[in-house]
């Protein structure tokens, strides 16, 4: 793994009103990795997404994001950085009155001058590698069910191609069958196409299993490290986090299958 | 790091055909590397080899489009062999090659002229059934407020004062401008066409006659359709959407009641008001125009005023307002609670439900006319 960072914060802020949710921040996040990003309600994971993606604006502080200056850049890097960044919003934000086909092409209509063979074929291959069925194409968002609606949202994530894909809590609401199933996925795709993957999740099994750091939100600034870091770690909430029985269980679990590979 | 742009070229070697390919590979240049792969000219059969080992940079659109290359040649009956590919490479060529290929299936063609049958019976049906429905809701509604009549505590006061609010107060400035403006525009058109024929002095007569009964209450419905009964289904259709309607259910709490009976009680009693306050300023626009261009004092059109805008004017376009109200409020909720799927839904429902409602809004007045025709009044 390459030690180059795709994301580097320094000193963020972000602030409304008086509420201060994020105090000297500070985050690197590698190149090919994945970054599992945890903590309480409230403690701002989502706006710390938006902030990297430059639809937040913080109190102070620096956002680089591909090399590109996300505060201050021009707008012409700033937009170039962004089409190389996917996004898979919590429950898809599929453009409900677009089919499938449909927007995993909206990026590419934007961006690109392709012709419409072409990109129907490309539009095809995103919706196989996400593993929806071909006939998943022609139909709008309120045809299917949550789990499809994720698949379809991470295929339009993927529409460009992009280096970073940020995912806004992919398995939440999925039965566990279903999110080990997306675990799986997110897996397979980040190895084959190289991704870096930024992920907020509550779920402890896809942290366990497929997160190579995991950044964890306390007291207005962030902790990275493995889980192996983290278990040692003595914040209190940390701790509970990490050691609770829900904790336990899921470690137990990935142990038992990182057992089974080797 | 800037990549050079994605390239292909074939040569032969050794009497074998070598197609090699480098640059960059990826969607950005994907436009151009299409019509580079679909410019090869595939040879006699025989034996191919593509050497990608010059690739610097690929993704899904690239290797699908080189794979692409690879099949024109394998359609004349070649062997194709890739080769070279980088070993970082090799998952997005195996990723791409298990998932390639998966045409959706086609949709039935249809005759076109069987199609437009099909059209126009899928609606001729669907507009039945809505029509249906809608008579089913308007028993819903009566049923709820004979219920509630029954037990007037369970009625939701502060649900229909805050609508009252929004639906009518808030809705007194643009009425009174409306009718103002249209007070003004019937005066001048009447006293040109009458002063042709010496009785210039009916212009007040017309206008008395065609405000109080008619455009009053008549553009203060559709302005309300327009204001109130489409923020009803936008609400209630996006409670709808996001399952605020099912959690009441499921609570035992009746969308009717809660929702529906306040917003269509609260326009009962707004829209008459309203159209008290359009009669009044539609008169006063009427009477400003008429006094600065017709050859008449205040005192005068005052006179001829009282005489021509009399009760039963006034009565029978009031009448009119409870009933436009109902149209309005049932429809508007009605359309929202018909509301499924996303927020392209709400939209159209809004649409439907401001459509309808003027429509049944004028449906009604000409009724109205009938029957007062009949009544002599």
């Amino acid at each position: 793994m390459a030690g180059e960072a795709v994301i580097r914060i320094r000193g963020l802020r972000n602030q409304f009103g008086r509420q201060v949710v994020h105090d000297g921040l500070d985050l690197d996040v590698l190149r090919g990795e994945v970054l599992g990003v945890v903590g309480g309600s409230g403690s701002g994971k989502s706006v710390l997404m938006l902030t990297i993606l430059g639809l937040n604006r913080p109190s102070a502080g620096a956002v680089e994001l591909l090399g590109v200056d996300v505060l201050r850049g021009d707008a012409e890097a700033r937009a170039a950085a962004q089409t190389r960044c996917g996004v898979l919003f919590q429950d898809g934000a599929l453009f409900s009155s677009l089919t499938v086909t449909e927007n995993v092409q909206a990026p590419m209509r934007e961006h690109l001058r392709l012709p419409a063979p072409l990109m129907d074929e490309l539009a095809a291959l995103k919706i196989a590698m996400v593993g929806l069925p071909p006939d998943a194409g022609p139909k709008y968002p309120g045809e299917l069910s949550g789990g499809m609606r994720k698949r379809a949202g991470l295929a339009r994530a993927l529409s460009l191609d992009p280096e970073v894909v940020f995912l806004d809590e992919p398995t939440a609401g999925l039965d566990p069958i279903g999110a080990a199933g997306f675990d799986e996925l997110i897996r397979d795709l980040q190895r084959s196409l190289g991704l870096t993957v930024v992920m907020v999740t509550h779920d402890l099994d896809s942290l366990a299993a497929i997160c190579d750091r995991i950044a964890v939100l306390v007291d207005k600034k962030v902790r990275v490290g493995t889980m192996a870091d983290h278990m040692r770690d003595r914040h209190p909430w940390i701790q509970e986090y990490f050691h609770g029985p829900r904790a336990r269980a899921a470690f137990a679990a990935a142990d038992m299958a990182s057992g089974e590979g080797s | 790091m800037e990549d050079g742009p994605g390239w292909i070229r074939q040569a032969e070697a050794d009497g074998r055909l070598v197609v090699s390919a480098g640059g960059a590979w990826t969607v950005a240049g994907a436009a151009a590397l299409e019509q580079a792969v679909a410019a090869l000219a595939p040879g006699p059969a025989g034996q191919v080899r593509f050497d990608l080992s010059a690739l610097e940079r690929v993704d899904t659109a690239g290797v699908f489009l080189l794979r692409a290359a690879a099949r024109r040649y394998e359609e004349t009956g070649a062997d194709v062999a890739l080769e070279g590919i980088a070993a970082q490479m090799r998952p997005l060529f195996e990723l791409v090659a298990g998932n390639e290929g998966r045409e959706p299936p086609e949709a039935p063609r249809s005759n076109p002229l069987t199609a437009v049958v099909e059209r126009l019976g899928r609606s001729t049906v669907a507009g039945v059934r809505e029509l249906t429905a809608l008579v089913g809701f308007v028993g819903e509604v009566t049923l709820t407020a004979a219920r509630i009549s029954w037990r007037p505590r369970r009625f939701r006061i502060v649900s229909l004062t805050n609508q009252i609010e929004r639906a009518g107060l808030n809705a007194i400035p643009i009425i009174l401008l409306m009718t103002f403006l249209i007070g003004i525009v019937i005066a001048y058109q009447g006293a040109v066409q009458l002063r042709r024929l010496g009785f210039e002095i009916l212009t007040i007569d017309m206008l008395a006659i065609t405000m109080l009964r008619e455009l009053g209450v008549l553009l203060t419905a559709i302005m309300i359709a327009g204001r109130s009964g489409s923020a009803f289904t936008a609400e209630i259709g996006t409670m709808k959407v996001n399952e605020e309607i099912a959690a009441m259910q499921a609570l035992g709490l009746d969308p009717v009641e809660i929702l529906v009976l306040p917003r269509i009680i609260a326009l009962v009693i707004a829209l008459p008001i309203l159209t008290v306050f359009a009669d009044v300023i539609g008169l006063l626009g009427g009477a400003a125009m008429a006094v600065v261009s017709m050859d008449m004092n205040t005192t005068q059109f005052m006179v001829r005023l009282g005489e021509a805008a009399t009760l039963p004017h006034f009565i029978v376009g009031l009448v009119k307002a409870p009933a436009f109200a109902v149209i309005i409020g049932v429809v508007g909720c009605y359309e929202g609670l018909r509301v499924s799927g996303g927020a392209d839904s709400v939209g159209v429902m809004t649409t439907r439900a401001v459509v309808l409602s003027i429509f049944l809004v004028i449906v009604a007045d000409a009724v109205f006319s009938i029957m007062f025709a009949a009544m002599g009044v």
